[in-house]
């Protein structure tokens, strides 16, 4: 698929040099989208003019002789949940349908720092709950591999994206999975950083406490280039590491020689054997790399996502409860205040994000509020504890990203949780505040991509960047 | 099945979140949160008195900010984007009493 | 020395006070938009203010240090704490949530003395965002019932607040009073607040409660919209006697939030406690404990300037008058006694420059310390009478300073001298024969006459001190 393919790396440095024009590789992504977006729909907006006048302006600072930055035309597709002044930002909800944010999120300001090109806002599940992308309120993203199975959420439209060519890299946002999976889903490099490592600022939050950007890309090189990018410390989000990262872009440089895999022995069940098939040959390839493969257990990691169900509810049930139709979005006109909040909610959130809202709003109300919010709060210091021992015995942990290959439109039936279970593997990490990056392996059932995760420490990316270059080198062979 | 929801709680969360449900869409949330709930059931088996509850993904304290004046937002964007406004000020209806 | 009429038979009053006070920081509590009051409406707005999505809060270290200032002046203990939400609608929140503390406030277990010496303790004082203000239009007189809308300006949202919440241990109107003014005056000691009840910038609602001497606890009603000083009193008097004539006729006192009307004196229902909300508080995600180290709250300590209590004793002390005197107290309240020290340290008379100051300077003094000192002593000297030197004073004020003597002199201030003055004494007598006969007699009214005379006669210039004086000897020598 020609330059959607190459690294960004490589992008940047054409265009830096002159080789190539940031309006041409703009180009190519533009012709991608004309011909394949109507069927795939990754994008709530795509931003052709503006981002032609971007390209433009790149070109000219290059004509110019001066340098654009890292990310020198490099084009790039933002979750609809990343807020872009003057540039709707819908969350895929109604109740946010047409607001313009009057400012910008601190990753969409560094990005534009470092040259990059933004060409749309993609589609998500509806405030970004949710495992397909089919909980959009503007209809399902569809997965480029095959467009009749989902491309996984809730950042389906930002994985779909990238693994369709209309950009070279997507941002997504990651609160129990939703880059992973979906990344997994869709066959491209999906990353989840530690709690703190990029900004929230003007990420629209779900749970705060969990949520993280991360980016969607074709290669470990260019996931390692989008975090040295948009990693670092944020004076406007209070959670924000303050110190700098390490370059991951370094870090690849090493192989895995020496390295500790961790199997979990005691993982919850219920991948389906062609994923199973696949961890077990991504293990191999690692040993084969020169890494060791150790057992390790983490008793606590089957009750992630039972404490997940609670945390993430409650904090989205207080996030969500300033879409009052007061300052801002869509308002259903009433007598008095309380009956046009009442209405106007109804309205304007589906049924996913009502069903959290009154889970969360029921988790933290009097004499509820210890025996489950309480009480999820401790299951995730065991989570984290017992991650904490398992990473003294192994420097990476190894699991399926998902449990399964992409599944159909409508294949999860009616029960919620059903669809829940898809996350069993990404939430406990979120939970942890550890990182996490799911790594394309191969295919599975009906020649769909497998995704491998690879799970680290606090700040442990360097390490873990060197086990998924190690697995994406393996699979290129 | 031990129901720890009733359709009474969910009509009262249902005020509490500002949410008009219709009595279909209680029923059907009560079953579909008691489902839910129900999975906790795993976890009221663990002995959890001696855990400290973890609210911080990464522990930090002190993050400050310097206490001088930043920009402000222009007022007719603002409201522009606003349901509605009148004479500087976002409006509403009535406000309702306790709901 | 009460306005109250205090409380029939055996009852006692039981009151807790609930103070909030908007800190005098630069900036919100969480973002960089002005704290400002009468600004344009939605003008301070900013997207941490407007709860716009994404925007996240970052605390203002310096309403830290002045929260830590109040907690630090009034006794407390200052703890390590966390920011929780408290979940409620209302249009003028913009998030729906208020970020306030809750289980672990940043200053606990105080307590405030007050100028009687009764002791009240402060549970807590624990910081908060303010919320923004909703006008009512269409209704009556800006009230909720009847109107047709409401409009909302956020600009007072996210302005950082302290909650001094106190122990229930008042007992008496006049002590609810006189606590809401010495933690006024605390507050503008420490430099925390303008503390302008008329603004807003502090609010206080009162938990009232009564009971028989000795009896257990009764139950209580919160009363809000107390706007000054005096109304404190007055809606805490009011609503006692509400509760007291609830149970003599033998009904209850329920639970209430309450609405003072400073119009009518009295208060009103907002809410009953059935129907309160359920707050569902939990620990704000998106900021981080405060922790406070020894050394940041050894510097507070250190840096407190003398508070009220402490100057009052001092400057009463230098004046001769008592320290709960008017004068000594509303020169304290009002920062100036420093002012009135320094004039004594200029040489001048701190009794003479108390009453000046009380009297002529409604705020802080622009007249040099040494041009009051020289105005003290020509008046102790008797160079110029108390009605003169107030007229020195005033130009002195308008002024902004100057020298008194040279005002004096423009103004024909000049001391009489005793022969002059004997000349206008005796020409008064001598134009009014009849009063002087009444007075000789012993009518008092009689001398205000004579007296009147030498001041017109002397166009004001003579001391009437001088003058009654000298009509006595007078009187004297001719009884003779």
């Amino acid at each position: 698929m020609g330059a959607a393919h190459s690294h960004a790396s490589d992008i940047a440095a054409a265009v830096r040099n002159g080789v190539t024009t940031a309006t041409a590789v703009l180009e190519g992504h533009l012709a991608s989208i004309a011909q394949r977006e109507p069927e795939i729909h990754a994008f709530n907006l795509v931003l052709a003019d503006q981002a032609r006048e971007c390209a433009a302006t790149i070109d000219a600072q290059v004509a110019a002789g001066n340098d654009p930055g890292p990310l020198a035309g490099v084009t790039i597709a933002l979750k609809d949940n990343m807020c872009t002044r003057g540039v709707p930002t819908t969350c895929s909800s109604k109740i946010l349908e047409g607001w313009k944010p009057p400012y910008n999120a601190t990753v969409v300001d560094t990005l534009a720092a470092a040259g990059a090109v933004i060409v749309g806002k993609t589609n998500l599940d509806e405030f970004a709950m949710g495992s397909s992308t089919e909980n959009s309120a503007f209809g399902p993203t569809k997965n480029p591999h095959d467009t009749t199975r989902v491309p996984g959420g809730s950042s389906g439209g930002s994985a779909a994206a990238v693994a369709a060519g209309f950009s070279q890299i997507a941002l997504g946002s990651d609160t129990g999975g939703s880059i992973r999976q979906p990344a997994a889903h869709c066959g491209v490099v999906g990353v989840k950083p530690t709690y703190g490592y990029v900004s929230r600022y003007g990420l629209v939050a779900f749970a705060s406490s969990l949520d993280q950007i991360g980016p969607f890309t074709n290669s470990v090189a260019d996931a390692a280039l989008m975090l040295d990018v948009i990693g670092g410390h944020d004076p406007l989000d209070s959670t924000s590491i303050p110190q700098q990262h390490p370059s991951l872009t370094e870090a690849i440089q090493q192989g895995v020689e020496g390295l500790r895999i961790g199997r979990i022995t005691d993982l919850p069940a219920g991948a389906d054997p062609d994923v199973q098939e696949r961890l077990e040959a991504a293990f191999d390839a690692l040993r084969n790399a020169g890494a060791t493969i150790v057992d390790v257990t983490v008793p606590a990691f089957t009750f992630g996502l039972t404490a997940y169900y609670l945390i993430a509810p409650a904090e989205a049930s207080s996030n969500l409860a300033r879409y009052d139709g007061v300052r801002y979005g869509m308002r259903v006109e009433a007598g008095d205040t309380n009956a046009m909040y009442g209405a106007t909610r109804a309205a304007g959130f589906g049924e996913e994000v009502k069903r959290r809202i009154m889970l969360g709003t029921y988790a933290l109300s009097a004499g509820y509020y210890d025996a489950y919010y309480g009480k999820a709060l401790k299951v995730r210091r065991l989570i984290h504890d017992d991650f904490q021992r398992a990473y003294q015995d192994a420097d990476v942990l190894l699991t399926p990203t998902s449990p399964t290959v992409a599944f159909k439109f409508g294949e999860k039936g009616d029960n919620p949780f059903t669809m829940y279970l898809c996350d069993t593997y990404t939430i406990p990490s979120n939970l942890a505040g550890h990182p996490g990056m799911s790594v394309p392996f191969g295919t599975g059932a009906h020649g769909m991509p497998v995704g491998v995760q690879v799970l680290a420490g606090t700040l442990q990316e360097p390490v873990m960047f060197r086990v998924g270059a190690a697995l994406e080198r393996a699979v290129a062979k | 099945m031990s129901a720890r929801i009733s359709a009474t709680d969910v009509a009262k969360v249902a005020r509490l979140a500002r949410l008009d449900v219709t009595p279909a869409e209680i029923d059907l949330m009560t079953s579909q949160l008691d489902g839910m709930l129900e999975h906790f059931a795993d976890v009221d088996l663990l002995d959890l008195a001696d855990v400290t509850p973890m609210t911080q993904p990464f522990p930090l304290s002190n993050v400050f900010r310097a206490d001088v004046v930043r920009p402000c937002l222009d007022r007719e964007e603002v409201l522009a984007a606003a349901p509605a406004a009148q004479d500087g000020y976002f409006q509403v209806p009535p406000i309702g009493g306790e709901g | 020395m009460s306005e109250y009429d205090g409380l029939p038979g055996d009852w006692e009053l039981v009151v807790g006070l609930e103070v909030h006070v908007e800190l005098a920081t630069n900036t919100k509590l969480f973002s960089g938009s002005p704290n400002r009051f009468g600004d344009e409406p939605n003008t301070n707005i900013d997207p941490v203010t407007l709860g716009l999505p994404g925007a996240l809060p970052v605390l203002n270290e310096q309403a830290v240090e002045l929260a830590m200032r109040v907690g630090a002046a009034l006794n407390c203990t200052i703890q390590a704490c966390t920011f929780h939400r408290k979940n409620y609608f209302y249009p003028d929140m913009p998030k729906a949530y208020q970020v306030s503390q809750y289980d672990q406030p940043l200053n606990i277990d105080g307590h405030l003395d007050l100028p009687n010496g009764v002791r009240v303790g402060i549970e807590r004082a624990h910081m908060e965002e303010d919320a923004g203000k909703s006008t009512h239009v269409g209704g009556s007189g800006g009230r909720v019932h009847g109107a047709t809308a409401s409009l909302i300006d956020l600009n007072r949202a996210g302005v950082p607040l302290v909650e001094i919440v106190s122990r229930p241990d008042i007992r008496s109107a006049d002590d609810a009073r006189s606590y809401v003014s010495e933690l006024r005056s605390i507050l503008l000691a420490v430099g925390a607040s303008d503390a302008k009840m008329e603004e807003g910038s502090m609010r206080v609602d009162a938990n009232v409660s009564v009971r028989k001497a000795g009896a257990p606890l009764g139950t209580r009603c919160e009363i809000k919209n107390v706007n000054s000083v005096r109304s404190v009193g007055r809606a805490i008097e009011y609503e006692a006697r509400r509760q007291i004539d609830l149970i003599e006729s033998g009904d209850v006192v329920r639970q209430q939030t309450r609405h003072w009307d400073e119009g009518d004196g009295r208060t009103h229902t907002m809410r009953s406690k059935e129907d309160a909300d359920d707050y569902r508080y939990f620990l704000e995600p998106d900021l981080v404990p405060l922790v406070p180290s020894q050394e940041w709250i050894d510097r507070v300590h250190a840096a407190l300037p003398m508070l009220p209590a402490a100057r009052r004793a001092r400057l009463a002390e230098a004046t001769g008058q008592g320290a709960t005197s008017e004068a000594v107290s509303s020169v304290v309240e009002r920062g100036q006694d420093d002012y009135v020290l320094a004039v004594g340290a200029a040489g001048g008379n701190v009794a003479r420059a108390l009453v000046y100051v009380k009297e002529a300077f409604a705020d802080s003094p622009h007249v040099p310390a040494a041009d009051l000192a020289a105005l003290t002593k020509l008046e102790t000297s008797g160079s110029l009478t108390a009605t003169q030197a107030k007229a020195v004073l005033a130009e002195l004020v308008a002024n902004e300073g100057g020298d008194a003597a040279t005002i004096a002199a423009s103004k024909g201030f000049e001391a009489m001298d005793t022969s002059a003055l004997d000349g206008f004494v005796g020409a008064a007598i001598a134009a009014d024969p009849d009063a002087w006969q009444k007075f000789c007699a012993g009518d008092g009214k009689a001398m205000g006459a004579l007296v009147g005379l030498v001041m017109k006669a002397s166009q004001g210039k003579a001391d009437g001190k001088q003058v009654t004086a000298l009509l006595n000897q007078k009187k004297a020598a001719s009884a003779n």
